[in-house]
This record gives structure tokens, sequence and C-alpha cells, in this order.
């Protein structure tokens, strides 16, 4: 066999071993959904999603968990957004490169890395026992806003990267100032990939169950909350406690649970990818 | 800032005769990228409504020159300047001068076509919005003469609303000089405008800096050679940082003083 040949029984070799590691993926993906759905598909109706939570399984429903998960969200996504993109944008534009921005830079790529639970003791510690918040809807959102902020700002400088510099040298070399440039120029060029970032943590959040445990988020709520300061629960937590139980019914509350969670994920993780493929045509 | 030029209101400077001449002096400047010395020692004295070349090889020092007079090389980390340029006497590295209101004068088109992806006629009305000018008359009037300005007026006129990035490599240069002029600057410096276009492209640039002239001191950076001693007026000769020869551009290419500028022109090196 000469090189050529050699070369190319590799090349097919590894083709053949990268196609397996996909399909091993994908069938294990494929697997885990088709069991959640077989347990949980049934279960699924109009009740299963307006009805309070319950001892008896047949009667339980999502609707606190659910109603709790869209506050965290919405007051999550009000707290996170500004100061990371804000972050993010002081970081890539305005920061000098000294070792203050590397030690900086360093420690929010650390901070991606940090255990959830961790996030969760923090929150625990400065915002519901000395800012005395209490288990409350805005201590969990804040605790989860910390968590997925390196995300949004390690998302928001890479966008801003992607833009290309005769932009904004154009645009400098015309008179304009650097918050001119950067609000006419580089936001509109990187927003697809800022939403992207940002969409992406926020669906990282909404699945999100130790830090708020550790918080104090409860299992058990007879109502939805209606301010920042009620106690809440949300959909991971509720899932985690239906699987604890011992009734067969708790089993298949928390598949039709899970398959409601993956939609809100997946539907989030599709309109991530919409932002970015738009934004990469426009930026060609 | 302290005005560089004395400054007329914008909006009462519609009628190009009213544009002011500027002149440029250069003393004894040097330029450092951390311990690269870029520059090392140039003085050089620009007239008013000229064309000048700059020439010379790659690294040469030519570009980060032509970066000197709008002082965008500000950007760029581990420079450091000493020396002075004047503009009509106004020293531009002076601390108080206001860095936007200078690039005002001092118009730039670069290398690559960089339009901003935005439509044709914002490309163009963005230096006025950036003033903060709103009066939505004059605003078409400066970008319908700008575009005329350039020649591209009748290539456009109905697609104003077209992105400027699906015009051609050469209206897209053309779009950016447009750009340029819609400020009302008085010098116009250009790093190789037309080494990204074809030949009929660079034909009409070359053609439109010859009648800008008339109204604007223009500083053109190019490696071609032909370009030089057709459309400018005097010619720099660069070479490691230092300037070689500086003069006519008919003596330059006809009768140069030193032995390296023979060379370089004749292309016996560089």
């Amino acid at each position: 066999m000469n090189n050529i040949q050699k070369n190319r029984l590799k090349d097919q070799l590894f083709k053949v071993w990268g196609i397996g590691c996909t399909l091993f993926a994908l069938i294990l993906l494929v697997f885990f959904i088709g069991d959640i759905l077989i347990d949980g598909i049934m279960r699924i109706d109009w009740g299963f999603i307006i009805n309070l939570p319950s001892r008896k399984p047949e009667k339980a429903g999502i609707y606190t968990a659910l109603m709790g998960s869209i506050c965290i969200l919405f007051l999550t996504t009000i707290i996170a957004f500004p100061i990371g993109v804000a972050a993010g944008i002081y970081l890539e534009e305005y920061s000098k490169k000294n070792r203050l921005s590397a030690i900086l830079e360093i420690n929010i790529s650390n901070l991606a890395g940090v255990p959830s639970i961790i996030y969760g003791l923090l929150g625990l510690e400065v915002f519901v026992r000395i800012m005395g918040l209490g288990a409350s809807v805005l201590a969990g959102s804040l605790t989860l806003s910390l968590l997925i902020l390196p995300i949004i700002i390690v998302a928001t400088r890479e966008a801003i990267k992607a833009v290309p510099k005769s932009i904004k040298d154009a645009s400098y070399a015309l008179g304009a100032s650097k918050w001119q440039t950067i609000w006419n120029q580089v936001l509109p060029a990187s927003s697809g990939g800022i939403l992207t970032g940002v969409i992406l943590a926020l669906s990282r959040a909404v699945g999100e169950t130790a830090p708020l445990i550790v918080v104090g988020a409860l299992a058990y709520v007879p109502f939805a909350p209606e301010s920042p300061m009620d106690e809440f629960s949300v959909l991971p937590i509720q899932i985690f406690n239906w699987i604890s139980r011992p009734q067969h019914g708790f089993i298949e509350n928390a598949a039709a649970a899970i398959i409601i969670l993956l939609l809100i994920t997946f539907v989030m993780n599709g309109v991530a990818v919409y932002f970015r493929n738009k934004w990469q045509k426009k930026l060609k | 800032m302290e005005t560089v030029i004395e400054q007329v209101p914008l909006d009462k400077v519609i009628d190009p005769s009213l544009k002011k001449k500027a002149k440029i002096e250069v003393k004894d400047v040097k330029v450092w990228y951390d311990d690269f010395n870029a520059i090392k020692g140039i003085d050089m004295n620009i007239k008013p409504n000229t064309v000048t070349a700059f020439i010379g090889p790659s690294g040469c020092g030519k570009s980060t020159f032509l970066r000197l007079f709008n002082r965008m090389n500000d950007y760029v980390e581990g420079f450091r300047m000493e020396g002075k340029i004047k503009i009509n006497g106004e020293n531009i590295y002076k601390k108080k001068v206001n860095v936007e209101e200078l690039r005002k004068e001092i118009g730039m088109v670069f290398q690559k076509p960089n339009p901003f992806p935005k439509s044709i006629f914002d490309n163009v009305a963005y230096g006025l919005k950036i003033q903060g000018i709103t009066d939505k008359q004059l605003i078409e009037e400066r970008v319908i003469d700008c575009l005329k300005q350039v020649a591209l007026w009748d290539e456009v006129k109905d697609d104003l609303k077209k992105s400027g990035m699906t015009l051609s490599g050469g209206q897209q240069q053309r779009l950016c000089i447009a750009r340029t002029l819609a400020v009302q600057p008085s010098i116009i410096l250009m790093d190789e405008p037309t080494s990204a276009l074809d030949p009929i492209s660079t034909a009409k640039v070359e053609e439109l800096i010859f009648k800008l002239k008339e109204k604007y001191t223009i500083i053109i950076v190019t490696h071609n050679m032909q370009q030089a001693s057709r459309i400018s007026d005097y010619t720099a000769f660069f070479y490691l940082g230092e300037l070689i020869e500086y003069g006519k551009t008919k003596t330059i290419f006809t009768n140069p003083e030193k032995q390296q500028t023979e060379n370089y022109i004749t292309g016996r090196f560089g």
C-alpha cells in the first residue's frame, strides 16, 4: 500500500469514527426524549397547565411552578441583560489592555465555570440574608443573574469583536466619538450575536435547580407569585419534587413537566439560532 | 476644541467657494510602536490645494505618517509620537485639541472600500447626523451634491435606499469618498484608495482626485508609480521611516536627486 492509499484509508476511518460519535450522542438524546414522551405526553392537557399543585397526582398541575419560572426569567432578563451587555462593551471598547484588564478577563472566564450551587450559596448569604430579601422571586432572579452574567459578557465581547475594524475606522475618521461609533455602528452590527448569547444564557437559567433550592425556593407553593417579594417555585424544582414521590402518578406528572420545560428551552434555542443566522447574513 | 482652522458654522458652508485652504507643516516628527522606531524624524510642508503622493516600499512608514494627520494612530497599542504637525499654524497634537473636530476637517479614504452596512443615503448622511444636524432638507441636498461630486449620482439615484454593500467595489470606494466629502473637510487623506479596484474603477477615482484638487488638499499613499506620476503635484519618497526625497512630482520622476529614489521608481528594488 503506498502513501496515498494509506492517507485515504485514514481519512475514511476518521469519517466512520466521527459518524459513530455523532450517532451515539444523537441516539441517546432520541431515546431519552422518546422515553419521556411515552411517559408524559398523555398527561399534558390544559388542566395540567392551569392547575395548582396537589397531593393527588391526577389533580396536580404546574401552574405555580410555570408562573414562577416565567417571573424568574423575566426579572433575570431585566437585571442581567443591561449589566452584562454594558460590561461586555466596556471590556471590549473602553478598557486599556493592561494587567488589570487581563486579570478581569481571566476571572470572568473563571466565573463562567463556577458550579451553580456556589452561586446559590452566594445568593443565600448576600441577597436572602444580608439584603433581607428572603426566599423571594427577586432573590432568586438576582442569584441567577450572577450565574449567567459571565456568559452574557463573553458573548457580547465575541459579538463586538466580530465587527470589522474597517467600519469602526470609517466612523472615527468621519469625526464620530467613541460612543457614537458604538451606538451607530458597533451595536447594530453585533446585536444579533449579543441577542443569541443572552437567549442561550437565559435558557440555561430556566433549567437551573440547585442555586434556587439553596436560595430557598419552595417545592410546594399554593399560589403564583404576584410581586417580586413573593415566595416561588420553578419547573425544575417541581419536577425534582415529583420524581422523589413514590406514587406512579407523580412519575407521569414529572415526565409531562419535563416535556414542557424542554419545549421552553428548545423554543428559546430556536429563536437564538434564528437571530444568529440572520446576523451572519447581515455581516457578509 | 482649539479650532484648527477658522470654523464657519457647518450649515452655512454649503457653498464650496467659502472653503478654507489648509496648509500643513510637519516638524521633526518621530513615531514609535513600543520599541520600534517607525518614523525617524521627518520635516515636510504641504501646500493647499495640491495632491501629494507618498511612495515607498511596504513598511517604510508612509501609511503610519499619513494616519498622523487625522490622529488615527491614537488607537494603536504602544503608539508614541514626538514633534509637531501644524495645520494652518495649529499644532494638532496639542492636549487641548478635540480629535473629533479635527477629523471633520481632515477626511480619510481607506485602502479597502468600507461602506457602512446601511443604505447608500445613510452612508453619506452619517457624518452629518453624528454632528447632530437634523435639518432634513440640508442633509438631502448635501447627500445629492456629494454623490454628484463623485459621479455616482446617475448610477444610484433610484436606489438610494439600497444597502451600500450591494454596490461594486469601485462604486463603494466612490461612495466612501462621497461620505468623506459630506462632512466638508479641507484635507483628504487617501490610503492606497485604488489598490483593491480594477483599472476602469481606478481611472474613475483618479479622475475624481484630479477634480477634487480644486477644493481640497489631498495626500495619497500609493504603490502604483504611474498613478503617483499621473495625479500628484508633489511626491515624497519614504524608506525605512525616513523621508528620502520630496519635491515636484515631475522632478522626482525625471530627475531625482538621490540614487535610492531612482532605484525605487525605476523598479530596481522595493
